[in-house]
């Protein structure tokens, strides 16, 4: 039995920090967000002050079911001591944040380079 | 210009909302079609996700076997969907503010918000097991 294709894709860059970017372009169904939510919590634990940017270049839709798992995420690493930052998300998911006022949560930067920065 | 004719569906999603991002497609290439700007279309695929996602799990409770029935019609002016689950139904003035600073860490309560932001009007109809959304063309 193969195993069951990656959802995300992880990269370690050589300032420490976890960049994470998505496989799917819509992210809205209930057992991919759960996926979701799964990998990226493994990659979240196994650091130990995790520095986390997920990278939303490739995401063309979410559903709010996909902000309340990015809200688990980001509580994760915080009681790890961590930070995590969000980046390229296109205008009209950014609207989504705006609406839901989760862009005064999140720390949201234009691209991955911008990201990265003092982070 | 000849305007098309309206688009018309009645489907109905099971516990697993099995066929919904098809449907959520054919209705983009309506809404497209009908010369709405993809922003609209956006809108109006988030406005049935949510719903239909309510429907299955606060309506319906994942009880296997209730579906979630959902109408749409699309014209030049405005497109209309209605979405309605087989629960008891429910008061939207209920929910907590999700905005509110004490909610905003709290992973729910955002569907409906967002329904209401990107739709022209929304209605829940007593008891609240039916919703019925609407997306007017501006006047230009």
């Amino acid at each position: 039995m193969s195993a069951a294709a990656a959802r995300i894709n992880v990269r370690h860059r050589d300032t420490g920090v976890l960049q994470i970017g998505f496989a799917e372009k819509r992210i809205s169904d209930a057992l991919l967000i759960q996926q979701i939510g799964d990998e990226i919590g493994k990659a979240v634990d196994a650091e130990t002050k995790p520095r986390v940017l997920l990278s939303f270049r490739n995401v063309d839709f979410l559903s709010s079911a996909a902000l309340s798992m990015l809200i688990g995420v980001n509580t994760r690493v915080r009681a790890k001591g961590g930070k995590l930052r969000l980046s390229e998300i296109k205008p009209e998911i950014y609207q989504m944040f705006k609406i839901t006022k989760l862009h005064s949560l999140f720390e949201i930067f234009d691209s991955v380079d911008e990201a990265v920065k003092g982070f | 210009m000849t305007s098309l004719p309206p688009y018309r569906a009645e489907v109905e999603f099971d516990v697993h909302a099995t066929g919904l991002a098809d449907f959520e497609a054919e209705v983009d290439r309506a809404i497209q079609s009908h010369g709405y700007e993809e922003a609209v279309a956006f809108a109006v695929r988030l406005a049935i996700e949510e719903a239909v996602a309510n429907g299955i799990n606060h309506g319906n409770r994942r009880t296997p076997g209730k579906v979630v029935k959902v109408q749409c019609r699309i014209d030049d002016r405005e497109i209309f969907v209605a979405v309605e689950d087989e629960g008891e139904g429910f008061d939207p003035s209920s929910v907590p503010d999700p905005t509110d600073e004490a909610n905003l860490s709290i992973p729910s309560g955002r569907g409906l918000m967002l329904m209401g932001a990107y739709m022209s009007e929304v209605r829940y109809i007593p008891p609240g097991n039916r919703v019925e959304m609407t997306y007017r063309r501006p006047v230009s």
